[in-house]
């Protein structure tokens, strides 16, 4: 445990209002029951644009901590918009605004003193298709995201510890072990795309945002990430985008579903998917649309 | 099913023979113009070797590695000792890279990254049109503004203010014309190479890779540091190369502000001589045979060392690219 914490100082600094609720990530079960019933992320009013067009419209939710939450919608509902917002990724493309708030732990992550770095590097996110760094071995792209004082003797034990805790995590520990220097472009999509959830979580982030994570895999893979998800719900909130609602089914606790920017209905998956009370959901889930 | 009168048939087969037989001939037409194209330019390329090699070849039997080991180069005594060339053109080369490169891969990743799209193409455009002026303008502009610079405030400082002159680089008296001059002339030649072929590298990198590295909490400049410019770390190489092969085989430019002095000096103050300005020095006077055939060597060795260059280039390339490819 004493390790641990050390990993945990390795840290950078956590903006004051984010240290308050330590809860120590490590802790294979949720601490207590409270947990789950405290929101993680809060999204208020939430509108995001590109240019003047509204991509997400005045969304509200509160999404549970310790769970794994799916968000559904036919393309181009704003799925993935909404989810960008959640780590501040969506203000990186042109002309590209949000309005309303967001608060994660308590913290409002657009609040005037928040920097979109700090909030990134609490949150992570992994895309649609694996985005390994080509020129990295599988070591480099795990410890990508962790600023270690390189020059401190100390930390460099740290390190890669946490790259192996993290590839643990990730399930993919047990394939790479013996070539963590050989390069990231190696390994299989399924196995490119468990790395990026390793580098994700390697800075022990609070949060982890999955932008459609088997969209481009093949269904064994897939499965495995899947799997992967499934576990991380002990440990981390955890966010999935996906237009596969048999996924969503599968892996959520809680289900959203995005229409036209709107969200319709949030409830708990099964609910959702047996019981809609919205006729427009009832109506997607049931494949008249989308 | 109704029959088909039998002269039809044969009428057709007739006609589409004929076409195919038409077409043939037209796909062989244009085979062989564009064989023919693809043939000349090679050919070129090999002739004008022969040429250069065959008139060597009298030089460098009769003066064997003397030519590329020696200092002398004495006409009159038939001394040809290329040496302080060859140096010169490798030094004052290899110091335009080390200004050109860090400068024009500052351009390539400020127009890339952090420009603002309006001011991308004038600035783009007016860094490549460094590559448009001719190298004899650069010539004079070096005589006339640069030298003068590098004599009255360049050199002192760098010798005697940051006391570079203890090392050998930096030692000896500020002339003017000097490797330093052939070696800023060369940079501000080669940087357009290098930045615009490092600024569309750069652009190309995708964006995914750009959002994964923001998405991990980095920074602008991390993102650059370690996403965008290793993926296009290729491709940046390549355009050095190209750089580099610019600056080895200019000519008049570095005539003109080198000093045209045989000699091996380790400073960058000193006046020096490449192998492109020997030659151009030297052939109208070349009267005897073996003199002209001494600077056809030159020329070989000129030729045989930007082939060097080049084939490391690609290899360069080929090697960075297949390691990310694994």
């Amino acid at each position: 445990m004493l390790q641990s914490t050390e990993v945990f100082r390795a840290k950078p600094p956590l903006p004051p209002r984010l240290v308050t609720p330590v809860v120590q990530v490590r802790a294979s079960e949720p601490s207590a029951s409270q947990d789950e019933a405290r929101p993680c992320i809060v999204a208020s009013h939430l509108s995001a644009f590109f240019g003047q067009t509204a991509a997400v419209k005045d969304v509200s939710i509160s999404i549970p901590q310790n769970a794994v939450t799916a968000i559904i919608g036919p393309s181009g509902c704003g799925k993935s918009t909404l989810l960008r917002c959640f780590n501040r990724m969506h203000e990186t493309v042109p002309h590209a605004r949000v309005e309303g708030s967001v608060e994660i732990l308590g913290s409002p992550i657009y609040g005037d003193d928040t920097s979109p770095i700090a909030v990134r590097r609490h949150v992570g996110m992994v895309f649609q298709r694996p985005t390994p760094f080509p020129t990295m071995s599988i070591r480099a792209n795990v410890a990508a995201g962790l600023r270690v004082d390189s020059k401190s003797h100390a930390m460099r034990g740290t390190t890669s510890e946490i790259v192996e805790e993290a590839l643990q995590r990730a399930g993919l520990w047990a394939e790479v072990k013996d070539q963590l220097d050989e390069s990231a472009m190696a390994l299989s999509g399924g196995q490119q795309q468990r790395l990026c959830i390793a580098r994700a979580l390697a800075t022990r982030p609070r949060v982890i945002l999955l932008d459609e994570p088997t969209a481009s895999l093949d269904p064994l893979s897939s499965q495995k990430v899947e799997e992967l998800v499934y576990e991380l719900r002990k440990t981390v909130t955890v966010v999935i985008v996906t237009h596969n609602m048999q996924q969503a089914a599968r892996v959520s606790d809680g289900t959203a579903f995005l229409l036209m920017g709107e969200l319709i209905e949030f409830a708990s998956t099964r609910e959702l998917f047996t019981a809609p009370k919205d006729p427009r959901t009832e109506s997607y889930i049931t494949g008249r649309f989308g | 099913m109704t029959s088909l009168p039998v002269d039809w048939l044969e009428k057709e087969k007739d006609r589409r023979t004929l076409r195919v037989d038409a077409s043939a001939f037209s796909d062989k037409v244009y085979e062989a113009l564009t064989a023919a194209c693809a043939l000349v330019v090679p050919g070129l390329v090999i002739a004008i070797a022969v040429a250069v090699f065959a008139a060597a070849w009298p030089a460098f039997a009769k003066l064997g590695l003397s030519i590329v080991t020696t200092s002398d180069w004495d006409v009159a005594a038939g001394h040809f000792g290329a040496a302080p060339a060859i140096f010169g053109t490798i030094v004052s080369s290899a110091v335009a890279l080390i200004i050109a490169t860090p400068l024009a891969i500052g351009v390539a990743v400020f127009l890339s990254e952090f420009s603002p799209t309006w001011l991308r193409q004038p600035v783009g455009f007016l860094v490549d049109l460094l590559a448009a002026i001719p190298s004899v303008v650069y010539g004079l502009w070096g005589i006339f503004v640069l030298i003068p610079l590098l004599r009255e405030h360049v050199m002192p400082f760098l010798r005697d203010t940051l006391h570079l002159g203890a090392t050998p680089f930096f030692r000896g008296p500020a002339y003017g014309p000097s490797m330093l001059a052939a070696g800023v002339i060369l940079s501000i030649m080669a940087l357009p190479y290098i930045s615009s072929v490092s600024r569309e590298v750069l652009m190309a990198v995708p964006r995914s890779q750009r959002e994964a590295a923001l998405a991990l909490g980095a920074t602008r400049w991390e993102m650059i540091r370690d996403a965008v410019v290793p993926y296009a770390r290729s491709g940046i190489i390549g355009g050095i190369m190209l750089g580099l092969g610019r600056a080895l085989g200019e000519t008049m430019a570095v005539t003109m502000v080198i000093g045209n002095r045989p000699e091996i000096s380790a400073s960058l103050l000193a006046p020096g001589y490449t192998m492109a300005s020997l030659i151009a020095n030297e052939f109208s006077e070349a009267t005897n045979d073996l003199h002209l055939s001494a600077l056809m060597a030159v020329g070989a060795i000129l030729f045989i060392i930007t082939l060097i260059v080049n084939a490391g280039a690609r290899w360069l390339v080929w090697s960075v690219s297949r390691k990310r490819a694994q």
